[in-house]
């Protein structure tokens, strides 16, 4: 599978996503912001750091670049897209995936390991783990506490896709930390899958994201 | 014709704002006791248009598909003739 990782200003976690993806056995290529054509594509990753200085809030300047209207055309496409840290706040900005991700309830930037439940399967993403598979990954944000005022709907049509397990380390609602659209073929999280993607790391448990989009 | 425009926008009634939080707390420990402290944001700029109605309707354009997040903001807009 072909997977392009979108690169903006800022953007950090560009190398390891692509390293992760080679893992997993797909065959990445970056592109830039102004890229609006990316057709040539099987699947597209929004990866992690910042963004244009994350000046008004974070994701919100480039939700407004050329490439989103690519990223619009694989979701049209039906093609997988996940959006991780950056990348989440980036999709919840242009409304790709319900809510938002906004500042921590304490005032401090979260650089740390934690645990994560598997919420749904139904995401290409998701699809190699088991619902209430408790894994680990590290986040590293200061705007990752999940809002939406449409919490239950959300529930209801299953895009919830990972929650905190035992914490709310950002003070999520009900430490919600990975959503998806209703098709559950657009996926942002919080958590970094890619800093989780060898055991020489400290876990693994975030490689069959990757595995699971390249076999989607 | 020119205008000043001025966008204020603040948090919606309800939401956490953990900078105005803080800022509370600080001034608690220079013993200043305050209330329902709030943080907005102001952003201004001078626009070109041919009425004060364009103006707000294009600055209401920009706030609703850059400026502000209408999940978690609300916004008041200004506009006065440049002098």
């Amino acid at each position: 599978m072909k997977v392009v990782i979108i690169r903006f200003p800022g953007t950090n976690c560009d190398r390891d996503v692509y390293h992760a993806l080679e893992l997993a056995g797909g065959e990445p290529e970056y592109a830039w912001w102004n890229q609006r054509d990316l057709s040539s594509f099987d699947g597209i990753i929004i990866p992690g750091g910042f963004s244009y200085g994350d000046y008004l809030r974070a994701g919100a300047i480039a939700a407004i670049t050329p490439v989103i209207n690519g990223i619009k055309d694989a979701v049209k496409a039906g093609k997988p897209v996940l959006g991780i840290c950056n990348g989440a706040q980036i999709l919840a900005e242009i409304g790709l995936v319900p809510g938002v991700f906004t500042n921590n309830s304490h005032a401090k930037f979260l650089c740390r390991w934690t645990e994560l439940k598997v919420k749904t399967t139904r995401t290409p993403f998701t699809s190699m783990y088991s619902a209430g598979d408790i894994i680990r990954m590290p986040i590293a944000h200061a705007e990752g506490r999940y809002y939406n005022d449409e919490i239950q709907k959300l529930k209801d049509q299953d895009q919830v896709v990972l929650a905190f397990e035992g914490e709310n380390p950002n003070g999520s609602m009900e430490a919600i930390t990975g959503v998806c659209d209703e098709d559950g073929l657009v996926c942002a999280v919080m958590p970094h899958p890619e800093r989780a993607s060898e055991v020489i790391l400290g876990s693994d448990d975030g490689l069959k994201f990757f595995k699971g989009m390249v076999n989607y | 014709m020119k205008y000043d425009a001025e966008v204020k926008i603040s948090l919606k009634k309800g939401m956490l704002n953990p900078e105005a939080a803080i800022i509370q707390r600080a001034l608690a420990l220079l013993k200043y006791q305050v209330e329902n402290t709030k943080t907005l944001q102001i952003i201004k700029f001078s626009i070109e248009g041919d009425s004060e109605d364009i103006v707000r309707q294009k600055v209401d354009e920009m706030c609703q598909k850059l400026l502000c997040n209408p999940v978690i903001h609300n916004y008041e807009i200004g506009i006065t003739p440049e002098d």
